[in-house]
């Protein structure tokens, strides 16, 4: 396994690769594919940390946990809550940063502050000819030249090997409160979920599992108590919420949908959801963010995008060799001749492809 | 500032262009004569004016694509304009370009409450986008300062912030899809109703591309539920680095305000001669901004004062009614025009990290005293964002090229410490040619790469955000 120890030595290694490289963090997301193995394990640690600032530079192999420990130290966190993909995959390794960035990966929290993209405020990356390029910075405000960032959030890994990243963080919430209604299928749990979204009351969680509808509130103490008195009103056509511990790690790694099959995510607009988990007859389902995102449990081999109606975003299959979502024609047409000019010998694009 | 050389033949072709445009639009979409086009030859960045060949106002993304189908076809650059509002020159023509207009891109398409969002044409200024939905209790997060006339497409092009985007975000956290136009007359949808991208993130290089990737004619934005309440506090301290250091000791205490801004000592005098909003006289200001419930509030702000009240505060002062809520915000908001009643001025946009604060300030200071001309200091602090408003007199002999230079020293001054040159206005022409400072050869690159696939022939707004010399090979087709 090549592990480079730094951004140079990765660049060089590039510039002199033969051939497709593999490339992977802890490689818990997702089956690396073909190609000569290469992780950026090598890349870690923490190079800035500003709390009064509310930003974090990283390399990009440092593990996710060193990450969220920094910043709990300091009260702080990860805005977009990543999850741990491996009780879902069965994968083991360590999750790095620059993994989650690549692909992108948001929690529950997303549906409140936004995804990983909208957090990252920094990249450092190695194209396919292996020049070092650098893109936004350490500051949270910046509109010098052209969004590169967002471009690598959730390429990935096609556009580029990312050596370094940069976040805006966020203050951790000093409480925490998450309702929960029993009994509604999926259409009642979405039009309940669109009420608390749709109030003043900062719903900053909102998920449905066979195990009920859960609607998360965080902030200051009293803050949270009287937002959630407000939100038992908003909720009462629903049935009377009761409080309950906190199960948003167990949401957040898609726990209900983990088993045997195939897992697919299902972004849609948030009001189609219920439609979606009813025409495909799952094994197992789950909406986060509202219902803006789907979690589908079937058969092995299911090709999902067939059975569901047309809808308004994109399927991909979680479990086994990645598949993401096709583009249409001139979508794809630009998507192409990006990733023929970030990366024009193909080193890098075989993660997409695996077999 | 420079401009590309504009050759005869291209002005030669206005004739032929004119009659072209008149065949895929109404009548009165087309603007040609030497008076009208007078409308068209600059932005908000007055020192730069340039008439263009022709301006062209599009009512439908049909008309876009067919305007921009004429221009690829006969290679005339377009640059595309939303109610002309930047501060950078994001819209000043060339001789030899056609300004394609959104102002006639005004309808709103579709709104839903249940997936908070609303789709409307590119055209629609800021505050109406709010407008359409606040009745309901809805509202539009990012605002530019000059919300009241700027588009969404020209925010969209240079993914505006505001004053609330510590909270909210910007443009970008807040866009969910585009349909857009490419040069060759393509139109491409990117994103929809839904949240985030299947594949590439081409929206969110799209947001803030200024106008050089593709011309949007309709946007998927993200609606949120109007807080309960909001109310300022008001901070004076008797230097900079005190209140700097508030500003860091606010933030990691867990208190996100909605809003940090700052004030020195120039801008709180011009800003209290003008609007009378009762500031103290006293080195630095703070406005910090909290949202929610009358409970909620009263439990942010407690904290919030408590943090200042460590900090020796001169004035420490909360709004206690929506009168004087307005009073406190009303200095703020009219800096930038009480400035304009006592100087010209030339107002930066550079964004350093927070706790640089106190290193900029003097450097700033010190600019002033070896270029002999005035600064004042109004900004975001709680991202960063500063707002150096440098003073001159545009009818005295070189001064504006002193105050340009001097600019020039502190957006590098803000590189130098981690900063970069533009928080929200923009590069447009204004700072194209510092890009090199904040990028090596490689990083621009890669920008120019992108560019090269949404607009291979280098005729969407090309005369901007990178500098000439490093464009000229790929201008020239």
């Amino acid at each position: 396994m090549l592990t480079p120890r730094s951004e140079d030595e990765l660049a060089e290694i590039v510039r002199g690769a033969n051939g497709p490289l593999s490339i992977r963090g802890g490689a818990t997301r997702h089956l690396p594919g073909d190609g000569e193995p290469l992780t950026t394990r090598g890349l870690t640690g923490i190079t800035l940390y500003e709390p009064g600032a509310l930003t974090l530079v990283a390399r990009a192999g440092t593990p996710v946990a060193e990450v969220e420990a920094a910043l709990a130290g300091e009260g702080q966190r990860l805005p977009f809550e990543p999850m741990d993909h491996r009780p879902l995959l069965g994968t083991d390794g360590e999750p790095t940063i620059g993994g989650a960035v690549a692909m992108n990966v948001s929690g529950p929290r997303r549906v409140q502050v936004g995804a990983c993209r909208d957090a990252l405020i920094g990249v450092r990356f190695v194209t396919g000819e292996g020049a070092v390029v650098k893109n936004g910075g350490r500051v949270m405000k910046n509109v010098t030249g052209y969004d590169l960032v967002k471009l690598q959030a959730g390429a990935r890994g096609t556009l580029g090997i990312l050596t370094e990243v940069a976040f805006k963080v966020l203050p951790a919430a000093q409480s925490q409160a998450t309702l929960r209604l029993d009994g509604l299928d999926a259409d009642a749990a979405m039009a309940a979920m669109a009420a608390a979204l749709g109030s003043p009351f900062e719903v900053s969680g909102a998920a449905w599992t066979e195990a009920g509808t859960f609607l998360r509130v965080e902030g200051l103490e009293g803050s949270v108590a009287y937002r959630t008195g407000k939100l038992l009103e908003v909720l009462a056509p629903w049935g009377l919420a009761e409080t309950v511990d906190d199960p948003w790690a167990d949401l957040r790694d898609a726990r209900a949908v983990a088993g045997p099959g195939d897992v697919w995510r299902v972004h849609c607009r948030p009001s189609q959801a219920p439609a979606l988990i009813a025409a495909v007859g799952a094994e197992a389902a789950q909406m986060d963010w509202g219902g803006g995102l789907v979690w589908l449990r079937v058969a092995a081999g299911t090709d999902l995008r067939a059975a569901l109606p047309a809808f308004d975003g994109h399927a991909s299959r979680v479990t086994g060799a990645a598949d993401t979502a096709p583009q249409s024609g001139s979508v794809a047409a630009l998507e192409a001749g990006i990733r023929a000019r970030f990366d024009p010998r193909g080193l890098f694009s075989p993660m997409t492809e695996t077999a | 500032m420079e401009m590309p050389p504009v050759d005869d033949f291209a002005l030669a072709k206005k004739d032929a262009l004119v009659t072209r445009l008149g065949e895929v639009l109404p009548g009165d979409a087309v603007i040609h004569t030497v008076e009208e086009l007078k409308a068209y030859e600059c932005d908000a960045l007055t020192a730069y004016r340039c008439p263009p060949l022709a301006a062209v106002l599009p009512r439908t993304t049909e008309e876009v694509s067919a305007v921009l189908k004429v221009c690829h076809e006969m290679e005339v650059p377009v640059v595309p304009r939303g109610s002309g509002t930047s501060l950078a020159g994001g819209a000043l023509p060339t001789a030899d370009s056609v300004i394609l207009g959104t102002s006639r891109l005004t309808d709103v398409l579709e709104v839903d409450y249940a997936d908070r969002f609303i789709r409307v044409q590119s055209g629609r200024t800021n505050l109406s986008v709010t407008g359409e939905v606040e009745h309901e209790g809805w509202f539009y997060a990012p605002d530019p300062s000059s919300q009241l006339a700027c588009a969404i497409a020209g925010n969209i092009a240079m993914n505006s912030g505001g004053a609330h985007c510590l909270k909210y975000g910007v443009t970008t956290n807040n866009l969910l899809g585009v349909r857009m136009v490419l040069m060759d007359g393509t139109i491409v949808d990117l994103g929809g109703a839904h949240m985030d991208a299947g594949g590439l993130d081409l929206l969110g290089v799209v947001c803030g591309s200024e106008g050089m990737l593709g011309v949007v004619t309709e946007a998927t934005l993200r609606i949120l539920p109007k807080p309960e309440g909001a109310r300022p506090v008001l901070m004076g301290f008797d230097s900079n680095e005190v209140a700097g250091a508030c500003v860091a000791d606010i933030i990691k205490a867990g208190v996100l305000p909605v809003a940090i801004e700052f004030m020195d000592r120039p801008i709180i005098r011009i800003t209290e001669d003008f609007a009378g909003a009762g500031y103290p006289d006293c080195e630095a200001l703070l406005i910090v901004e909290v949202e929610g419930s009358e409970a909620e509030i009263e439990e942010q702000l407690s904290t919030i004062e408590e943090i200042a009240r460590r900090h020796d505060p001169v004035e420490l002062r909360r709004s206690t009614s929506e009168d004087e809520s307005q009073r406190i915000w009303l200095g703020r908001k009219s800096a930038f025009g009480a400035t304009g009643r006592v100087a010209d001025y030339m107002c930066l946009d550079g964004t350093i990290p927070v706790s640089e604060l106190p290193r900029v300030l003097r450097g700033i200071s010190d600019l002033s005293e070896k270029y002999g001309l005035r600064v004042g200091n109004v900004f975001h602090a709680g991202d960063g964002n500063m707002h150096p408003l440098i003073m001159f007199d545009a009818n005295k002999p070189g001064d504006l090229e002193t105050c340009e230079e001097m600019g020039a020293e502190i957006l590098k001054l803000c590189v130098e410490v981690g900063g970069c040159l533009t928080g929200e206005h923009g590069v447009g022409v204004e700072k194209r040619d510092l890009m090199s400072h904040q990028f090596d050869a490689a990083d621009m690159e890669m920008q120019m790469r992108v560019k090269d696939v949404f607009d291979p022939s280098w005729l969407l707004n090309p005369a901007k955000v990178f500098p000439l010399d490093v464009t000229a090979d790929r201008r020239a087709g």
